[in-house]
């Protein structure tokens, strides 16, 4: 990946992304980051690029299963873990709790956020599984899961901004489907 | 974006080797500040060495009880390790209010210590800036600059360092570890950021090429009460436009141990020694607490449009001391 013995610097990479599953082989330049290598050399379009910054959060994905910027994500870098984007989601051609709340209860107006959202949300809820706490935790045991109030979601989701502040809904949406998402995730 | 060489390596002489032979090598952590900048043109290395193989994530104990935080250990998960959590309280908060949850998972324990200013003239290349460009000049002593420096600034630069995570580190003694050809070292974090002079293009005592490996924090028994407090422009996602980490162990009304560090300040964290100084041996009365702040902020020199930080960082230190002391059942009687 570097010196081709020419004494020339190699800038492009030939690298395995597993993406929902998948095993695809692509060339990309050192520069791609994983959010235009998705949508643009495996046509995986739902990541949506908004900020390109991470200030906005709409190109979030799982990467191991934690919820990172796919924006500031190196392709390179990312080479050998498994990537979850928002069409890994659903499975079997049903829509997952998450997704099915955000359509029931509004999570959403124009939608571009959504797809980071949804992504988000699981991601998020992982972590609060796992015990993590949040800025607005109130810590007396370390050891204690918090109660996922809607305090916490806002607090845990403050990294999807939406334009269309359908916030109200995202967070009714989270908050509901909750239960059944520990459950299936 | 300038091209570049990419390379990973889950050893860490190799790690060195690949940054030392090569002029403009850089290493890649979470990459949330490099990358970022890089698409501004801020950084143009021409090879990445990713050192998120090498196997520094881990959080472990030191002999003395204290805690060893492995370079590349994520934000998210110190912030989360229940001996965080219990004994530097104030550390987990501090990460925790900084960022993004996607951004933590990302970001490490050596690339927040070394993430770059969030002034606006440093991101866009289309300005001077003496940090970026030596020499160029600094646009924001007279122009927008409400949100930076208070203390300890030359009319070279007067940036502002923008972790969170670093006050706390700053005020409970932290020390950053490091690997370099020659051999390991260990810089107090104290010592780590160097002061503005004229050259803030030199922001760090790391030799050139070294790898952080880890940050060690001392056992201190103050820390157990400790809290981080952060006021920014926004409720959640934002730089801190001044924060303030403190510690306190009060014993028959005598302040036994105060730690108190400031961000959002300085070019670096600010360790408010003056006002430990004026608390520590004494009782914690309102007047004292009172005059430990002015003690500290006596030497900030405001910029034009950022006198308001001068207050702020007055009130959030007697506002989080007060409030330490009430948790203590140590309340203020003045
Ligand atoms: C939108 C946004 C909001 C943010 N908000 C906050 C906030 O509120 N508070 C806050 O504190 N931070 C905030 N951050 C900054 C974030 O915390 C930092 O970008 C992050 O901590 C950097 O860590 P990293 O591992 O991603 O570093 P990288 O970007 O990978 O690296 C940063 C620098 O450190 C060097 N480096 C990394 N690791 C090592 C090592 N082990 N040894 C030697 N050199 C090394 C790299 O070469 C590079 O120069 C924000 C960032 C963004 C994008
Ligand atoms: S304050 Fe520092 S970083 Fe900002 S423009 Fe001036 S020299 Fe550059
Ligand atoms: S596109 Fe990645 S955070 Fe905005
Ligand atoms: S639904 Fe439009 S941006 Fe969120």
């Amino acid at each position: 990946m570097t010196d081709n013995g020419r004494g020339e610097i190699e800038t492009r990479s030939e690298i395995s992304l597993r993406v929902n599953d998948v095993d695809y082989r692509v060339a990309v330049d050192n520069r791609r980051t994983l959010l235009d290598a998705v949508r643009d050399d495996l046509g995986l379009t739902g990541t949506k690029k908004g900020c390109d910054h991470g200030q906005c959060g709409a190109c979030t994905v799982l990467l191991g299963g934690r919820r990172v910027l796919s924006c500031l994500t190196l392709a390179v870098a990312a080479e050998g873990a498994a990537v979850t984007t928002v069409e890994g989601l659903a499975g079997d051609g049903e829509l997952r709790p998450i997704q099915e709340a955000f359509v029931r209860l509004d999570g959403f107006q124009c939608g571009f956020c959504t797809p980071g959202q949804l992504c988000s949300a699981v991601g998020m809820l992982a972590e609060h599984a796992a015990g993590w706490p949040s800025a607005v935790t109130r810590d007396g045991s370390p050891e204690r899961t918090p109660e996922l109030t809607e305090e916490e979601i806002r607090e845990r989701m403050s990294g999807n901004l939406c334009r269309c502040s359908a916030y109200p809904s995202i967070v009714r949406a989270i908050l509901e489907a909750s239960a059944r998402e520990a459950v299936a995730g | 974006m300038r091209e570049f060489a990419y390379r990973r390596t889950s050893r860490i002489d190799e790690a060195l080797h690949l940054v030392a032979r090569h002029e403009g090598a850089r290493f890649l952590a979470g990459g949330t500040n490099l990358v970022d900048l890089m698409k501004a043109g801020v950084e143009s290395p021409a090879r990445l060495v990713d050192i998120r193989s090498l196997t520094l994530d881990e959080i472990g104990e030191t002999p003395d009880g204290g805690l060893v935080l492995g370079a590349t250990a994520t934000n998210s998960a110190v912030a989360a390790d229940p001996r965080v959590r219990g004994r530097y309280p104030a550390l987990s908060q501090a990460i925790l209010l900084g960022a993004s949850g996607q951004l933590r998972n990302m970001a490490t324990v050596g690339g927040n210590l070394l993430q770059r200013t969030r002034c606006a003239y440093f991101t866009d290349t289309s300005e001077p800036c003496n940090r970026r460009v030596p020499g160029s000049g600094c646009p924001a002593i007279d122009g927008a600059h409400h949100n930076h420096a208070i203390l300890g600034w030359t009319r070279h630069c007067v940036a502002t360092h923008p972790s969170d995570m670093a006050v706390p580190l700053i005020a409970f003694d932290a020390v950053v570890r490091y690997e370099a050809l020659d051999g390991p070292g260990a810089i107090p974090l104290s010592e780590f950021y160097l002061p503005v002079g004229d050259r803030p293009d030199r922001e760090t005592a790391l030799p050139d090429g070294a790898l952080i490996t880890a940050v060690t924090v001392p056992a201190v028994k103050a820390a157990g009460r400790s809290r981080y407090r952060k006021v920014r422009e926004r409720a959640s996602y934002a730089f801190a436009t001044v924060s303030v980490a403190a510690a306190l162990d009060v014993r028959d009304g005598v302040v036994q141990d105060v730690r108190l560090a400031l961000g959002g300040v300085a070019s670096r964290p600010w360790r408010a020694r003056l006002a430990e100084s004026a608390l520590r041996g004494g009782p914690l009365t309102a007047e004292r607490i009172s005059a430990a702040a002015d003690v500290e902020l006596a030497a900030a020199e405001p910029l034009r449009d950022n006198a308001y930080k001068v207050t702020l960082a007055r009130n959030l230190i007697e506002a989080v001391v007060t409030e330490l002391a009430a948790d203590t059942g140590e309340e203020s009687n003045g």
